[in-house]
Formats: structure tokens, sequence, C-alpha cells
């Protein structure tokens, strides 16, 4: 055998085989040629124009801010909940669980009954954006101020008051709803559901700079994120604060995530979907390489769905729901498979 | 070398633990080269004392290659050097992982695994190691074994090993130091010779326990 007499290179990099590294290259030049796909035909595909003239620019400009908008949440949703669920140590938790989403509900019920309809439009503006991307960053920082302050306070105490209160939120939610006009509630209703067009072209400014800066302080952060998820001995027992890591990684989790929840709404189970994924393809546990590929297939997930939607079925708003009962469904799977949470 | 030994919950994990600094103290200071480890910036500890604990939890699709290059971090931030891999190479051929070095953690045996645990902690390099029950899973030969590579570490390599052991018997044969812990506090320090007598041991394990001569040393029995 040829193969046995050439001396295997003793290597701890991490795709050590050819034929990982060619796997991995596969994956991602895949991922790419899909997304560069899905963007063309979001941008091109029913355009009037022909391709390449000033009217098929100006046309494909329009549609621009929500493959940008796709662009955003993909790189926000991938990027968060990879990170949340290794601080967390806990492959199918996802950082909405952290009361974001009930945040943001409440906003948006509370302005629509405090205000009537003009509500919807007084919680849009980019004021109001940057105001309740604040909000769930404060109210995020509450929670992670408990786990600092406390002696006992931990990281499962923190998720449980999470969900504890988000539930609370969420009830309080459900219960004006109760009480609005069918009209305002048809009005509410449309913002409830994560929808790309949910978007203003006027937040980008805002929330491309937070979404790209808070990424790449995570993605810079990949080799200590690997130990982090050795767990918190093995992680201080290699000279790691764990505290200060987790904290640091948790403030960035909740940029991304406000960022993404108050610019399209809630998006449930997408970074659940998208990370469980990675890790499939990715075939690793470095994060240099799986955050890529989460973000990757966060992107095609998003706008291939949209294109498929807007292109075969022409139902556009139903998006979102497809996405989360995919991941719904990739989430069940998971569980039961595991058999245990 | 020194062994710590001592009942079920007498303590022996949690001074571990405290001293390696991944525990903190009510009360005292302890002190690891004379470095206090409550003050001393953690990333400085990791390259003077190294701490392995009873469980570990391990991450999927990890190779045992891949794991034992973690010990490196204090000395390289996960940019691994050519020299950081021939230290690498060293643990795992003295932990006899050489087969198994591009194995995922997930597909090896529990004795396997605690090896592999057991060669990032020397990967790591440090004066001083800190090691609770690493024969937990192992069986004869490996334990053997174990023990041997770990008294060479400490003789070639120049290592000062605190090793929890369950088995008194270990204790007796491979460490230079007994310490025996009871009830939340150290009871009996010595060399093996003056901790495996029948008197000693039966006080600090609470059984009746009887010190033979063996064909290597003294042997407690107690069964
Ligand atoms: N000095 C001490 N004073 C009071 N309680 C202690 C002390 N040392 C340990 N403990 C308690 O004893 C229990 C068992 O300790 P552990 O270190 O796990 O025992 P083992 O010797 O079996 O490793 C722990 O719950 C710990 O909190
Ligand atoms: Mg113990």
């Amino acid at each position: 055998m040829a193969e046995s007499t050439v001396p295997r290179i003793r290597t701890s990099r991490t795709l050590p085989t050819p034929r990982a590294r060619l796997r991995y290259r596969i994956v991602v030049s895949t991922l790419v040629v899909l997304a560069v796909g899905f963007t063309f035909g979001l941008l091109a595909w029913d355009n009037p124009m022909p391709v390449g003239s000033d009217g098929f620019w100006r046309i494909a400009e329009l549609r621009a801010t929500n493959v940008v908008v796709m662009a955003v949440v993909a790189i926000c949703q991938a990027i968060a909940t990879v990170s949340f669920q290794t601080v967390t140590n806990n492959r199918i938790i996802t950082p909405s669980i952290m009361g974001f989403e009930a945040l943001y509900v409440a906003v948006q019920t509370s302005a629509v009954y405090f205000l009537g309809v003009a509500g919807v439009l007084a919680v849009k503006g980019l004021p109001q954006f940057v105001l309740q991307i604040a909000l769930m960053v404060g109210f995020a920082m509450l929670l992670y101020g408990w786990l600092l302050s406390g002696r006992y306070g931990n990281l499962q105490v923190m998720l449980l008051i999470g969900i504890v209160v988000g539930g609370g939120l969420a009830s309080v939610s459900t219960f004006m709803q109760r009480l609005l006009t069918p009209s305002e509630f048809d009005v509410l209703a449309a913002r409830l559901f994560g929808n790309v067009s949910n978007a203003d072209a006027a937040y980008l400014p805002v929330a491309i700079p937070l979404c790209l800066v808070a990424a790449t302080l995570l993605v810079l952060g990949s080799r200590r994120l690997n130990i982090v998820a050795l767990g918190r001995d093995a992680c201080t027992g290699l000279g790691l604060n764990h505290r200060r890591e987790t904290m640091r990684v948790l403030f960035l989790v909740s940029v991304l995530m406000a960022v993404s929840t108050a610019l399209v709404g809630p998006m449930t189970f997408l970074g659940f979907l998208v990370a469980t994924l990675a890790y499939q393809f990715a075939d690793t546990y470095d994060h240099r390489y799986v955050f890529p590929v989460a973000a990757l297939t966060c992107f095609v997930v998003l706008s291939g769905a949209y294109f498929v939607m807007r292109n075969v079925f022409y139902a556009n708003g139903v998006v979102s729901i497809i996405i989360e009962f995919v991941g719904g469904l990739v989430f069940l799977f998971v569980i039961l498979r595991k058999g245990r949470l | 070398m020194t062994a710590l030994v001592g009942p079920n919950g007498a303590g022996k994990s949690t001074l571990l633990t405290m001293v390696g600094r991944l525990l903190g103290l009510d009360a005292g200071t302890i002190e690891v080269a004379g470095y206090d480890v409550t003050r001393t910036p953690s990333k400085d500890l990791a390259k003077i004392v190294s701490v392995l604990r009873q469980e570990n939890h391990f991450i999927t699709r990890l190779t045992v290659r891949q794991l034992v290059a973690f010990g490196r971090f204090p000395h390289s931030k996960g940019r691994l050097t050519v020299a950081d891999e021939e230290v690498i190479s060293r643990a795992i051929d003295f932990l006899d992982l050489t087969e198994l070095e591009d194995r995922y953690l997930d597909q090896l045996s529990g004795g396997q695994r605690q090896r592999a645990y057991v060669a990032m902690v020397l990967c790591q390099e440090t004066e001083y190691v800190l090691l609770d029950e690493p024969l937990n899973n192992l069986d004869m030969r490996h334990s053997v074994q174990m023990m041997k590579h770990l008294r060479r570490a400490a003789a070639e390599l120049d290592r000062t090993i605190v090793i929890v052991l369950h088995d008194i018997n270990f204790a007796g044969h491979y460490a230079d130091h007994i310490c025996a812990v009871k009830d939340g506090a150290v009871v009996e320090f010595g060399t093996p010779a003056e901790i495996m007598t029948d008197d000693v041991l039966t006080r600090v394990f609470d059984t009746p326990v009887t010190v033979v001569d063996g064909p290597n040393g003294p042997l407690a029995v107690y069964y």
C-alpha cells in the first residue's frame, strides 16, 4: 500500500485530514453559491427590465433593502445562537428564551393598546428603533446583573428568570390583545410575525454597524469560545476567566438579538435551526469554522425561503411561519433523538 | 508526588479544587509556588498549576489530539506553534494514546477518555499538577501504567503532582507522601511507611485495616 508508507503528519489543526478540509471547502462553496443565487434571484426574478439596464438596477435597488435586512438578520441570529449555546453549554437552546421577543411583543402591543392603530406608526421610526434596542439590551443586562451580583446566581437561574419574566410579559400582551378592536388587532398581528418587510431602510444605518461590530467581536473571540465550551472548570484551569468571558459573550448576544428582533420581529426557531444545521455542515467544534457556516446557512435559509415563497407560492407573509414551523420540527426531532433536554 | 486519601465525602476534591482555584475559599489563603491563588491572575496561574477534576464533560466532534492541544492554551492562546505541536505529541505518546489521537472523544471508552484528559493537563507543562482520581474508569494495566507515567513525569520532567487516589495501596506504592483527609481536615501527613500502618489507616477510614508485607512493600487488607 502506497498510502501507509507516507508518514502521517501529526497536527492538531481543526481540519486535520485533506478529506476534512475538502469537505469543509465544498460546504462553504455550496452555501456561497446558493447565497449568491438566491440574492440574484430575489433582485432579478420577475424584474421587467432586461438584466444590466438602468431600469433593472433601479428595481433591483428597491429590492436590495430586503436582501440587506436578510443578511443582517442572518448574521445576528446565527452568530448569537451559536455563541449563546456555547456559553450555556447547551445545544438545544436559543437566545430568544431570554425574553427579547416577549419584550418586543409587549412594546408593540402596548403601543397599539394605548394609542390605537396609530400606535404602530408611533413605534416606527429611527429613534423608536434605537429605543427598542436599548430597552432589550437593558433588560438583558438586568438579568445578567443578577448573574454577576448574587453569589448563588448562576446561568441556570438566570435563564429561568428570563423565561419567567418573558412568560409574564407575554401574558400581559395577550391580555391587552384581547381588549383590542378587531381592526387594531389585525394591524398589530402583522407586526408580531417576524417578517423582513417589517424593516425600514431607515433602520439600517444603525442596525448594520451594531450587527457588524458585535458579530466581529464574537468571531474574533472564537479561540476563547472554544475554551469556554470545555466547561467552567476546564476553562478556569486553562487561565481564562469564565465569568468575564460569559458576560462579554452574553452582552454581545443581547445586542445581536435586540437588533434582529427590533428590525424584523420574533424569529424564535430560526437561530436554533441554523445552529443545528451549521454544526452538522461544519462537522467541527471550532467556532472559527462554525461561525461562517452558520451565518451563510442562515442567509441561505432566509433568502431561499423568501425566494421560493415569493416566486413559487406568491405568499410573502408566511415565510417566517414556514421557517418557524420547520425549525420547530427540527427542534422536536433533535430532542426526541437525544432523548433528553 | 503526594497522594490525597480519605473516605468518601472527606473533602479531598474540595481541597484539590480550591488549591487549583476552581472553587473560592470561605476563609484562609492558599499559596502555590509562593503565589496566592485568589490574588494571582488566573492566566499566570495556568502556567504554574494545572488541575483535572473528577468529572469532565466533553464536547462533541473533538479529537483526542485537539483536546490535548487545549492544554497549550495558556502558552499559545490557541495559536499553536511547531514547538506546541511537539509538546502535544509528547504528551500523547506519554499516555499511550498515539494510535487513538485522531479518534473523536465520543468514540473512546471511559478509561481512554480519562487518559486523554490527563494528557491535556500534562501538556499544560506546569510545575504543579493536581489530579482528582485519574484512575477512575481505568483497568488494572492502565492504572499501573498511569501511575508509572505520572512518576516518570514527576522524576524526569520535575513536576510536583498531587493526586487523589481511591486505592490506598496505589498511594502506598507510588507516592512519596501521603496526606490523609477526614471530615474536611487533614488528619495525617507522612511518608508511605508512616501512614501504611494498621493503626493510622483504621483511624482514617473508620474500618478495620491490616497492613501485611507484600512482595513489593506493605499492602493494606481491608476485606
Ligand atoms: N473543610 C470542610 N468543611 C466543611 N465541609 C466540607 C469541607 N470540605 C469538604 N466539605 C464538604 O464535603 C462534601 C464532600 O466533599 P468532597 O470534596 O467531594 O469529598 P471527596 O473526599 O469524596 O472528594 C462537599 O459537599 C463539601 O462541601
Ligand atoms: Mg472526590
